[in-house]
């Protein structure tokens, strides 16, 4: 579940879970310095741990259901 | 469940949103000791977590007249809850905190000037300033930090201690640790700062999905909390939908810089017919409705165009979306590919929410509750977004500091009932085995009930019958959750109180909607199928007390 950590660059600082708004992180460095993804489905993908973590160790995977339905505009002017 | 800590503070803010950071700084700044508790961590909480982009203001180099601004807000999608003499009171407020912001690093002039754009109608003024928020709450964060503030990040609020008269502190719920514990604050003025609250219906975007959300999901019920000791509430009637991408549910919807176009590329509204990233596309906003009509008679579906949008144009954008804070969905489309130069990207309404329903405040954001203010998107008769937030967090901070000096603390004490509820179904909860029901359970069975006996229009219905099931039905959850919910740790356990509160919440909105007996924007019913003229300069107002609910009919404050 979002967002993965790349555990070779992480430091284990723990600021993604200390800032995250969903709390989705628990981070417990006796045990491992990499925070675990706890609560992953209360994701809102609002990009703030892969903005404030200092390793750039983050990034979001977006579930399927969050796909964005787009077209090429070019389908929108097929009249001129 | 241990109370780890009694406190006492002058000032209690509870939320560290934009709202309340304003809140705190001002209080301070005024003399007061103040403390935040934040359910997170006041660096990324709330609905401006990661920016935004547009203040709705009133500057005087640009519009002349105030008049100007409070005609094109009488015009536009935030017009149903205002109350005349908020706006007013808010837009003369504004030039002076922009240049507050300014001065303390959150750049109000990204283009170098002053300069409105978004949410506009060609030729017509523009009254929302375009800024660079992205950083604005580490910025308020380290002013509040500066000033003194002291931050319980980790620590949601789950209940007011007050008596229908008289707010005198909070029970904060500690979730830094997994083990949860209590902290009593006593507090001489208490400010609700809560936001919106969220997953009150089926999420429209994806189903199932609650935290799919446009507005911060963590935002959940707490004004239920000022319910609870019976302040008075405004607006939960007429629903609120915003709209925004599909099904990526995000804000923004002004920043995005196109023209609404049918599948044959007729434009669906009559304001704009090619981009112009200084106006966008008015045309959701005046006909709210719009994404989910043309679903429903077959038109659809809507997309907004970027096509003839110039260079120029599309990096005014471009920088606009970062400022808004939807470095997420930029680095979603640049995964998937999509590209606003050759994608057109499909609308949608969302799902109702409570943004700007809520709290009934005066202009010094105080309530019907001595020493109980509140600001931001929790209140009801004005919406602003942030900048609504800023400047009435600002007022509620300055006038909270005020009360303070001439008010002595009520400080709790150790038997008061309210505190020894809230470790009881604490601890009840979290003594049950782990086969209970979850949070999840009862958030979505609430879900259910909304969806279903108080839905907002279009092509949903309202009415006395379905209320009154619904009312019933909500009794019933409320027994049910109180009967079989487990909590596993502090997280589940601070959902399951946002959910007993989103049940409040429910409540306050099906008592409220029942006595609205015409039928007015999103709140269609089938029993009253007029509106009625008589109520249009009026507010309905809801409130407990010992004595059960009320509603009464107030006019608007000119």
């Amino acid at each position: 579940m979002p967002p993965v950590i790349d555990k070779e660059k992480c430091i284990g600082c723990g600021t993604c879970a200390e800032i995250c708004p969903m709390q989705v992180f628990r981070h417990f460095p006796d045990q491992d310095k990499v925070p675990e993804i706890t609560f992953g489905a209360e994701c809102w993908h609002c990009n703030s741990c892969v903005l404030d973590c200092p390793k750039e160790a983050i990034s979001l995977r977006f579930p399927l259901p969050f796909m964005m339905l787009h077209v090429n505009s070019s389908t929108l002017h097929k009249n001129g | 469940m241990n109370i780890t800590d009694r406190i006492k503070t002058d000032v209690l803010v509870i939320g560290g949103g934009i709202a309340g950071l304003m809140a705190s700084i001002k209080a301070a700044a005024n003399g007061a000791e103040v403390i935040i508790a934040e359910k997170a961590h006041v660096a990324r909480s709330g609905s401006g977590a990661t920016g935004n982009d547009h203040f709705l203001c009133y500057i005087p180099e640009l519009h002349g007249n105030i008049n100007v601004v409070i005609k094109e807000v009488a015009n536009s999608q935030t017009a149903l809850c205002g109350e005349p003499e908020m706006i007013r009171y808010h837009l003369e407020r504004t030039f002076d905190i922009i240049r507050e912001w300014d001065e303390w690093g959150i750049n109000m002039k990204p283009t170098g000037k002053y300069e409105c754009s978004g949410h506009a109608f060609p030729g017509k003024p523009k009254i929302w300033l375009k800024y660079a928020g992205a950083n604005q709450k580490k910025v308020l964060m380290k002013k509040a930090k500066e000033m003194g503030v002291k931050f319980l990040n980790h620590h949601p609020s789950i209940a007011l201690v007050g008596d229908y008269q008289k707010v005198r502190g909070a029970v904060l719920l500690d979730t830094s640790q997994v083990e949860p514990s209590l902290k009593v604050i006593s507090a001489k003025a208490v400010i609700m700062a809560t936001g919106c609250s969220t997953r009150l219906y089926n999420n429209e975007a994806s189903p199932g999905w609650m935290f799919n959300q446009a507005y911060c999901p963590a935002c959940a019920g707490a004004l239920a909390q000022g319910w609870r000791i019976g302040a008075k509430m405004v607006n939960l009637d007429l629903p609120n939908r915003h709209a925004g991408t599909k099904y990526f549910a995000r804000c923004g919807k002004a920043t995005w810089a196109g023209v609404y176009r049918y599948t044959n590329g007729k434009p669906v509204g009559p304001f704009v017919t090619e981009p112009n990233e200084m106006y966008g596309d008015m045309t959701s906003d005046i006909w709210g409705t719009v994404f989910t009509d043309v679903m429903h008679n077959g038109t659809g579906p809507v997309y907004l165009d970027f096509t003839g949008l110039t260079e120029k144009g599309f990096a005014y954008m471009h920088k606009g979306l970062i400022s808004e804070g939807l470095t997420a969905q930029l680095d979603y489309m640049e995964k998937y590919g999509i590209d606003p130069q050759k994608d057109a990207i499909e609308f949608q309404q969302y799902e109702p929410h409570l943004f700007s329903r809520g709290f009934d405040i005066k202009t010094d954001g105080s309530t019907s509750i001595k020493g109980l203010y509140a600001a931001g998107d929790t209140i009801g008769n004005f919406r602003g977004g942030i900048s609504g937030a800023a400047i009435f967090g600002a007022s509620c901070g300055e006038h909270a500091a005020e009360w303070v000096k001439n008010h002595a603390c009520d400080e709790i004490e150790v038997d008061n009932s309210t505190v020894e509820k809230c470790r009881s179904l604490c601890s009840d909860f979290m003594s049950r085995s782990n086969d209970g029901a979850s949070w999840n359970e009862a958030n979505l069975a609430l879900q259910q009930i909304m969806s279903n006996y108080a839905p907002a229009a279009p092509n949903h219905v309202r009415s006395e019958t379905l209320f009154n099931a619904g009312i019933k039905y909500l009794a019933d959850l409320r027994k049910n959750v109180l009967a079989e919910l487990s909590t596993p740790c502090s997280h589940t356990l601070m959902r399951a109180m946002e959910t007993l509160d989103l049940i409040d919440v429910g409540e306050i909105v099906m008592h409220a909607a029942r006595e609205r007996k015409e039928s007015r924007a999103l709140h269609q019913r089938a029993d009253y199928t007029f509106t009625n003229p008589l109520l249009t300069g009026k507010f309905l107002q809801i409130w407990r007390n010992d004595r059960g609910i009320h509603t009464e009919w107030r006019d608007k404050r000119a």
